[in-house]
């Protein structure tokens, strides 16, 4: 095979990855970040959670080079942020705090700029700039000066620029922050979207339910330590002595009665409560094998699932016992 | 997981090219903010009282000759109009990206702090020229007027000291702008340095303790304005007052002024650009977005 040819195959194999290697970061005597050690690889979206001040924050402005590392490595595909920062972050999407635009500058030409910084092509350029717009709902004002925007409003063209070069990594920093809850809706499809995508997304936020909605796995900070980086239903069970919870919805109304016959059926449930009119919540014993069984077997039942997902409640339960433990 | 991802085929620019994009857009938003409309304002108002008041009252010192015009209407005036584009266009360039967040859209890309420094410096420097050239074009304007076509080699020479000066006074507010963590404190100390310290020390350095204030940038240009003077000021100027002229009496005191020669000039808005330029590169490239 030509060396070229060869070469783009392994570009094409790259699994993009963040990494950081005994990252810290300290003010004076105070640890912002510790000795954080994190690698996360391939397609994926994972939340990072951490009470206000746990470091958050610093660690994502370190991987953007906003702030430099008192020791350790930040890296992106393998590369030093802040030894090769042009190369790090060339397929790198970020949304940190929450930014703010040349006022002058409408979306198009904002984005026009971040476009050309990140070498976007310019045959595509336009189109790139007006679906990222299209995506984030704000095509009616892609020529309107920021100046005159709202908080959210500018924090759905954050997102856009994100997005804007088709990045391999996006990291974002509570991306939901400043919007409505239809705009915190509609930022969610675009994470999922990106998902889809196959791009590894690190997020942060508060917002445990978002995590839940959106993220495969989860990695917990506090006082700059790393506290756990596993899978959502893994960290759950963990935390939870081995015990896991996940939210059934369903096409039509349940009972009570009809929950407890459920969970006759499956006796490796150990415990199954109604939550509303649609929605049940069964809590039970394992990790993802298990999960997947019960989901086969909730389906063989027949009873008209439109929807399952890790209760967000049960990653709450795990993020409080975890962060309790280092108060 | 194993799920594997293509990398994009986008093609980073090399830094030049991304300073000229940070130009670019840095401009395009500086043309349009109402900053650049007040100092056009200011700089119109100037000129229409200028010509308003030769107009009316015909002083000889602007009318007598060529040279003494432009020596009265564009050297005692230029220095205004760059130092208020240096403070408009420069105060918060920089302390701007930290405290309105402006740096966490542009910064977190493949990008280095020095292209974006740079980048904004030229459109500074690029608004700060249109100003200028604007206020150029009224003096000659009104020079033509009044003495035909024939605008004098020494002006050409002024206004291009006036350009360097400009950019002296840029990567001057630059620096200040790297230095604080606040736009107003930027805009307000060097505002104040450039208004009145600066003028205060050089006049007590060199009229009381008679030295040459060569470290002072508003010293060095005073050769926009000099250059305009036929014959050039002398360098150094004693004026001795009181004391009778009586051998061995000395009841009197003498001024000293100094007159910065041209060379010493171009040196001292050289130096002090290349100096504060890289200064304020330096503070950009450590300081952090902690806040």
């Amino acid at each position: 095979m030509p060396f070229k040819l060869r070469l783009i195959c392994m570009r094409m194999i790259i699994m993009p990855s963040i990494e950081a290697s005994n990252l810290s970061k300290h003010y004076g005597s105070f640890a912002a970040v510790s000795k954080l050690n994190l690698k996360i690889e391939g397609a994926k979206c994972v939340g990072f959670l951490g009470p206000n001040g746990a470091g958050k924050t610093t660690t994502l402005k370190m991987f953007t080079d906003l702030i430099r590392p008192s020791s350790g490595e930040a890296l992106i595909n393998g590369i030093n942020v802040h030894k090769q920062k042009r190369k790090a972050l060339e397929s790198v999407g970020t949304l940190i705090e929450m930014p703010e635009i040349y006022p002058a500058l409408t979306p198009r030409e904002a984005l026009s700029m971040i476009a050309e910084i990140r070498g976007v092509p310019k045959a595509e350029r336009k189109t790139r700039i007006e679906e990222a717009v299209a995506e984030v709902r704000m095509n009616e004002w892609i020529d309107k000066r920021v100046g005159k925007f709202s908080k959210g409003m500018k924090q759905r063209i954050c997102v856009a620029s994100a997005i804007l070069s088709d990045p391999s990594v996006v990291l974002l920093d509570e991306p939901t922050s400043g919007l409505d809850p239809r705009g915190m809706s509609e930022v969610r499809d675009i994470i999922k979207a990106l998902k889809n995508k196959k791009r590894l997304i690190f997020m942060s936020s508060h917002l445990l339910s978002e995590v839940s909605d959106v993220c495969d796995e989860v990695a917990i900070i506090d006082h700059g330590e790393l506290l756990v980086y596993d899978t959502l239903s893994n960290v759950t069970s963990k935390v939870s002595g081995g015990e896991s919870v996940v939210e059934i919805g369903l096409r039509n109304t349940v009972d009570a009665e009809q929950v407890t016959k459920i969970a006759a059926k499956l006796p490796y449930i150990a415990k199954a409560e109604k939550s509303d009119g649609t929605t049940f919540r069964i809590h039970f014993d394992g990790g993802l094998e298990a999960q997947e069984k019960l989901l086969a077997d909730l389906v063989k039942m027949k009873i008209g699932i439109v929807s399952y997902k890790p209760a967000s409640s049960a990653l709450e339960g795990a993020y409080l016992s975890l962060i309790k433990n280092t108060l | 997981m194993t799920e594997t991802s293509t990398l994009p085929k986008n093609k980073v620019p090399s830094s030049i090219t991304q300073v000229g994009i940070t130009t670019k857009y840095t401009f395009i938003d500086y043309f349009r903010s109402r900053r650049f409309f007040i100092l056009l304002t200011i700089t119109l108002l100037i000129g229409a009282l200028l010509t308003v008041l030769v107009g009316y009252y015909q002083p000889d010192s602007f009318l007598a000759s060529e040279l003494g015009f432009y020596s009265n209407w564009w050297g005692n005036s230029a220095t205004y109009v760059i130092i208020l584009s240096g403070i408009f266009f420069g105060g918060d360039a920089i302390v701007g990206e930290f405290q309105n967040k402006t740096g966490y859209f542009g910064l977190p890309n493949p990008i280095r702090r020095s292209s974006v420094y740079i980048g904004k410096m030229l459109a500074a420097f690029s608004a700060s020229t249109a100003i200028l050239g604007i206020f150029t074009l009224i003096t000659v304007v009104n020079g033509v007027y009044y003495f035909g076509l024939s605008v004098p080699l020494e002006f050409a020479q002024s206004v291009l000291f006036a350009w360097f000066y400009l950019a002296s006074v840029i990567g001057f507010t630059f620096f200040f702008s790297s230095l604080f963590k606040s736009s107003t404190m930027s805009t307000i100390v060097t505002a104040i340095l450039f208004l009145f310290a600066f003028s205060l020390i050089q006049t007590l350095v060199s009229t009381l303790v008679g030295i040459e204030p060569w470290f002072i940038l508003t010293y060095g240009a005073q050769i926009i304005g000099n250059v305009l003077t036929v014959p050039y000021p002398e360098h150094k100027v004693v004026t001795s007052f009181g004391g009778g002229g009586q051998a061995g009496v000395n009841v009197g005191f003498s001024l000293t002024t100094f007159n910065a020669q041209i060379p010493v000039g171009l040196a001292i808005i050289g130096i002090y650009f290349i100096v504060t330029a890289v200064l304020g590169l330096i503070l950009f490239e450590i300081k952090e977005f902690s806040g």
